[in-house]
């Protein structure tokens, strides 16, 4: 019969600081795999629409007619990156999110 | 006198919105009625809307816990419509996710049953190791809970060398971790005495009320998807776990073997990781119909879909493990304590809002 079995793990968390970061403080750098946020370099951009097929959220929209746009709904993005990988011109990027606008 | 209690769906024990209606006598549970539908989301139809690409983002948020092996499921069901065969390594990379995957639900699971029983300080020990498993996700991935990485006709990320070492480290620290936690949760006498002959399941009921996953294998049925062999799993020799003691004790341990058995397999698949493209190229839309199924962390999923040749699916239809495993843990709680019907239910790890999509 075995009791107490934690006992050495209680000690060990008394004597040992704690395991979580002081957040917002102490951030932890962020992996280099990171989806961040979506960015367009616009004066690349042919605004042939493809991202906006691709996006499984319909999150970005593209116009033609009567003049050029590409719009973007940031709240519903999912940060997927489907866009970034179709893009032709590779006029869009997901960067980190702690890199300034 | 029986009386009748409303069990959740809002219950401190219960992770999610699941409500059985116990008929009690005294203390004993002569019966359990379920009753779901709290988090219906209606993702079957939305995906009827979108094209069958879109879908496979849209199928991995069915559930937060096995999200992989869902977008996993559906891309092996296009991928069987379309006739597109999978490069091996993207086969392997698959292997590795969905056994991350099934790391860190068993470890939630397994930290969820803790806290069923009152064992705050291991719930808590037990999430502390998960999070090992969640960085090496979102170091391979870019995400931790939602992968992305799968995609139809192969992966859309790949793992390099760094990255596998990463993982292998991660994986290192999980093992040595459950070395100290595993005594805990399987010999100490406070835990035993809350689940050694706890809702017993026997291997006929189980068997005939279709249990799937842990919950199955701990009634000493020898059945798991993964023995079929699909992605790479009939390559890196695959075991089933199995336990023959019927109760939520062996519940627990088919899922600690299996916390070890992922251990391996990730680390076996990343040693023979081949040299290939990750996506084979396809052109076209799916049409005819399929079945096809995978092993999640809670058992058996399975996929029906039916294309028209169009971008859009006719149906789309998932039967999750755990609406599979309802009518087993009916069964389990008929006799039981009023005091033992969270351990029970947390036994078999209830996912509802996967039931329920």
């Amino acid at each position: 019969m075995k009791l107490f079995t934690i006992f050495g793990n209680i000690v060990r968390n008394t004597i040992r600081g704690p395991v979580t970061r002081n957040y917002p403080a102490k951030v932890r750098d962020p992996f280099p795999t990171e989806r961040g946020r979506l960015i367009i370099e616009s004066d690349k951009c042919i605004y042939c629409g493809i991202c906006s097929k691709k996006c499984p959220s319909n999150a970005i929209t593209v116009t033609r007619q009567p003049e050029k746009s590409w719009k973007f709904e940031r709240f519903r993005c999912i940060l997927c990156g489907s866009c970034v990988e179709s893009c032709p011109k590779k006029c869009l990027h997901l960067v980190s999110r702690l890199e300034k606008e | 006198m029986s009386m009748l209690i409303p069990y959740g769906p809002q219950h401190p024990v219960l992770p999610e919105p699941l409500q059985l209606r116990l008929e009690i006598n005294d203390e004993k549970v002569i019966s359990a009625m379920p009753v779901i539908g709290y988090v219906h989301r209606g993702l079957e139809k939305l995906a009827e809307q979108k094209d069958f690409q879109q879908d496979t983002y849209l199928i991995e948020r069915v559930c937060g816990i096995c999200s992989f092996i869902h977008s996993l499921t559906y891309c092996m069901g296009i991928e069987e419509m379309m006739n597109i065969a999978v490069p091996p390594r993207a086969n392997y990379l698959r292997v590795v996710w969905s056994e991350l995957h099934r790391m860190h639900s068993h470890l939630l699971a397994l930290g969820l049953l803790a806290d069923a029983f009152g064992f705050e300080n291991l719930f808590m020990q037990l999430w502390q190791t998960r999070e090992h498993v969640m960085d090496a996700m979102e170091a391979t991935t870019g995400g931790r809970v939602m992968l992305g990485s799968c995609c139809i006709g192969g992966v859309r990320k790949d793992i390099d060398p760094a990255q596998a070492k990463f993982v292998l480290d991660q994986v290192a620290k999980v093992e040595k971790e459950l070395k100290e936690l595993v005594p805990v949760l399987l010999d100490d006498y406070g835990v035993k005495q809350r689940l050694v002959g706890v809702g017993v399941l026997d291997p006929q009921a189980a068997y005939s009320r279709g249990a799937v996953g842990p919950t199955l294998r701990a009634s000493g049925v020898r059945r798991d998807h993964r023995m079929t062999g699909y992605c790479a799993y009939g390559e890196l020799g695959f075991e089933p776990v199995v336990r023959k003691e019927c109760d939520c004790y062996a519940r627990t341990d088919v899922r600690v073997g299996e916390l070890h058995q992922s251990i391996d397999l990730v680390r076996r698949a990343l040693a023979k990781l081949p040299d290939s493209e990750l996506k084979t190229p396809f052109k076209g839309n799916p049409s005819g119909e399929v079945a096809v199924r995978a092993e999640q962390p809670r058992g058996e999923v399975l996929y029906y879909l039916r294309g028209n040749g169009t971008d859009k699916l006719d149906r789309l239809r998932v039967r999750t493990p755990t609406f599979a495993n309802i009518a087993p843990l009916l069964g389990m709680l008929v006799g039981c304590n009023l005091a033992d019907v969270a351990v029970i239910i947390l036994s078999t790890d209830p996912c509802i809002s996967c039931t329920e999509r």
